[in-house]
């Protein structure tokens, strides 16, 4: 097994009003079989022990299914690899001697909180506006009730599986939250239960999305790539569908 | 529900309207090159196209002012989206690059706001010099026209400034198309990931043809030396 030295280069912040600044740490004794957290855990507990700040940053389920960690390392959301989700990421993928440059998601609709910890409540706020499918509460209906066809359900599933981590709002140069927000308009609107509030749903969050102060979308296809679930594009073509659909 | 108006305003709105209007103006750039083209035809080709443009009198009126709707709104919505992407992101990364695969992200997407208003700039320059620009009267079937074929000939003939001026800024719009052809078919919502494949690359040539197209004329009459280039035909 062996082991390296890391160089970091974090951005630390006070609180939202701070301007923040990148502080250099060093971290020897790295094992490359760390996830990228715990190597972040390791330089915290260093820097207890000193008696400093700990670097404050997100996560919560570690395995890629929370949507909590959200980092920008080396200038790309969760690291370099695709489909990849920062507590999925391991030190295997650094060597000795690597300087990693480590930035909350940059957006004025996620303001820092502190250090590397974002508000992305924005998405809260979006998911609300219509996210939903409204139903009678109750008794749980009969599974079968309503048929959905198998390949109505993969694609749903596919828009399904955005984890709400906002790497498409970090990687897109122009801040744009578009796939999140088709991910789940396309999810909704292409199952039979989303259909009564389509229209509806598609206008609102649309709307929301802007108002949250998100910027447009380029068709760069960035979130696409750095999607740690690869959500394509395509969820933004079917929420422009939507939307003029519900126009006419 | 908003109104159609306010619809156009959204952030939907605005990007289908981009891609529409971009369209319109690609199929308004391969008339142009055409006309361009015709310089190299029979020696009146050119000065007969311009005679058959202005005779269609009022016609011509609507597309003009049609065109230069298409072109302020297009160039209106592409500032607006930049502008809004700085309030966006009022703090930049330290460190920034794209992850590559499927990302789109490369010099002709990331330049689309500055391509675009040197773009911008250039058409005024560019109805400035030849569409207002003074031309010698010729004859056609009797009748007196305008020389535009001249007027070309001895703005790129005598001008480097202009020749490799122009040059240059059709580079600079086959790097607009390059990412704007696909991005505005994209807009308009194509999805499919082979036809979208087949879209780029079909927009990536098209982009290199216009550019080409447009680019040879000026650099050919420069080194070619006007109605001395073999291809230009005079008389």
């Amino acid at each position: 097994m062996s082991t390296m030295t890391i160089k970091l280069k974090i951005w630390r912040q006070k609180n939202s009003h701070d301007p923040g600044h990148f502080e250099d740490y060093k971290l020897d004794d790295v094992n490359e079989h760390m996830s990228f957290l715990e190597m972040l855990d390791v330089l915290n507990e260093n820097l207890i022990k000193e008696g400093t700040d700990p670097v404050e940053f997100d996560y919560d389920c570690r395995e890629g299914i929370c949507g909590s960690c959200n980092l920008v390392i080396n200038g790309r959301a969760h690291g370099p690899k695709h489909m990849t989700a920062v507590c999925q990421l391991h030190m295997r993928e650094y060597n000795n001697g690597d300087t990693i440059v480590i930035e909350p998601p940059r957006a004025a609709a996620f303001p820092v909180i502190k250090d590397l910890v974002v508000d992305r409540s924005a998405f809260d706020r979006i998911i609300e506006a219509g996210g939903y499918v409204s139903v009678k509460t109750g008794a749980a209906p009969e599974a079968n009730l309503i048929p959905v066809p198998q390949d109505t359900s993969n694609i749903a599933f596919d828009y399904a599986t955005c984890i709400g981590c906002g790497a498409c709002v970090a990687a897109c140069p122009n801040s744009s939250a578009s796939l999140f927000t088709g991910a789940k308009i396309a999810h909704l609107n292409s199952l039979p239960q989303g259909q009564p509030e389509r229209d509806k749903r598609t206008i609102a969050m649309v709307n929301q999305m802007e108002k949250e102060g998100f910027g447009d979308c380029s068709n760069f296809a960035e979130c696409e790539a750095v999607c740690p679930v690869g959500i394509s594009i395509a969820s933004i073509a079917e929420m422009r569908k939507d939307y003029v659909k519900a126009i006419f | 529900m908003p109104s159609f108006t306010e619809a156009l305003q959204s952030q939907v709105g605005r990007k289908i309207l981009t891609g529409l209007t971009g369209i319109f103006l690609v199929l308004f750039i391969i008339f142009h090159l055409g006309g361009n083209l015709a310089i190299l035809g029979e020696p009146d080709a050119m000065n007969r196209y311009s005679m058959f443009l202005h005779d269609m009198g009022p016609l011509l009126w609507i597309a003009r002012i049609g065109l230069l709707a298409v072109f302020v709104i297009h160039a209106w919505l592409g500032i607006s989206i930049w502008l809004r992407k700085r309030k966006a992101r009022p703090n930049n990364y330290a460190v920034y690059s794209s992850k590559g695969g499927p990302s789109k992200q490369g010099l002709s997407s990331r330049s689309m706001a500055f391509t675009g208003v040197v773009l911008l700039i250039f058409v005024i320059f560019h109805i400035n010099t030849f569409a207002l620009g003074e031309t010698q009267t010729v004859m056609i079937d009797g009748q007196e026209t305008h020389d535009i074929k001249s007027l070309v000939i001895d703005t790129f003939e005598n001008s480097a400034l202009y020749a490799f001026g122009y040059a240059f800024v059709m580079l600079l719009l086959g790097t607009h198309l390059g990412h704007g052809i696909w991005s505005a078919f994209t807009s308009l919502t194509l999805s499919n990931k082979k036809a979208s494949a087949v879209v780029y690359t079909i927009g990536v040539l098209l982009a290199i043809v216009l550019a080409v197209g447009f680019l040879f004329i000026p650099l050919y009459i420069y080194f070619g030396g006007g109605c001395d280039a073999a291809l230009i035909n005079c008389n």
